[in-house]
């Protein structure tokens, strides 16, 4: 497990993952896409498509499910009126472009040689992503991480609780997740930082 | 402000005591998952502040829970907060005070 690095020559954050690695970025990224068009409300798609260019309205009130809550969180905290209409303005876009950000995941990995169904040990996929790429993946890895951290109930200065669960333990599993995903996203941002 | 009035022709021009529209600021709250470094890049990269500028606002988020990181009119903080969201910061607008 090395992280993503910045080669400054080619002007790429590059990265290696083991087969298990890569399936498992998959596999995060694609139930967030999953997440992200399957909440019912979502704005009703008419039939007609000169309507639906027309059809400007989205959902106006916070999403039910706690992730897609803190993924959109409501804007104006004391106007429930500004709040819907913000919300009714931006939250379509807002989804369309984290659940597109979560599929160039998929799609880099697939391309970098991550068969449809993992297999083989031994795999190794490099993945080599241009700054804007790259940029893409850190803010799609925000969401995941928001995703699980939502999902296990994560607060502030907890990690001694978590870090002691048994490896054994569902919630222990998903914990490490997280902060390996994390541990990613730390190197993305300096590879960044250093490809400005 | 105050609706025109059509007949009193003696006021005087008001440029030099314009008010400006009460501003509006976005406010990034603290969350317990966002890197502290993420958060500096993100205040960078969309504000495009100094990154002396970055990480004292992230500190401000982190230390006191909040902290205001941009104002101006309305529609410019709706922005803001979209921006935020995209970035998975967790972002709200309000009128100054």
């Amino acid at each position: 497990m090395s992280g993503f690095s910045y080669h400054r020559r080619g002007r790429q954050v590059i990265a290696t993952f083991s087969g298990f690695e890569a399936d498992l970025l998959r596999s995060l990224a694609s139930q967030l896409v999953e997440l992200l068009h399957n909440e019912a409300a979502l704005p009703q798609t008419s039939v007609d498509p000169l309507e639906a260019m027309f059809d400007f309205s989205g959902p106006t009130t916070e999403p039910d499910d706690p992730v897609l809550a803190r993924l959109f969180p409501t804007a104006y905290r004391d106007d429930e009126e500004a709040a819907g209409e913000f919300r009714r303005f931006t939250e379509s876009a807002l989804r369309d472009g984290k659940a597109k950000a979560a599929s160039t995941i998929i799609d880099t990995l697939e391309e970098a040689g991550l068969p449809p169904e993992l297999a083989e040990d031994g795999l190794v996929i490099d993945v080599e992503l241009d700054p804007a790429t790259a940029e893409t993946w850190m803010r799609s890895f925000t969401d995941i991480r928001l995703a699980l951290a939502t999902r296990l109930g994560i607060e502030d200065d907890d990690e001694g609780y978590w870090e002691a669960l048994s490896e054994d333990d569902p919630h222990g599993q998903v914990y490490r997740i997280y902060q390996w995903v994390g541990y990613l996203q730390e190197t993305l941002v300096e590879s960044l930082s250093r490809a400005a | 402000m105050s609706a025109p009035s059509p007949v009193e022709l003696d006021e005087p021009v008001a440029d030099d005591v314009a008010i400006p529209a009460t501003p509006w600021i976005t406010i990034v709250w603290n969350d317990p998952v966002n890197l502290m470094s993420y958060v500096t890049y993100v205040f960078q990269k969309y504000f495009g502040y100094e990154k002396k500028k970055a990480e004292k606002l992230m500190m401000e988020v982190h230390n006191d829970g909040r902290s205001a990181v941009s104002s101006g009119t309305r529609e410019e903080m709706e922005r803001d907060v979209q921006a935020m969201h995209e970035y998975g910061l967790w972002a709200t607008l309000e009128r100054q005070e």
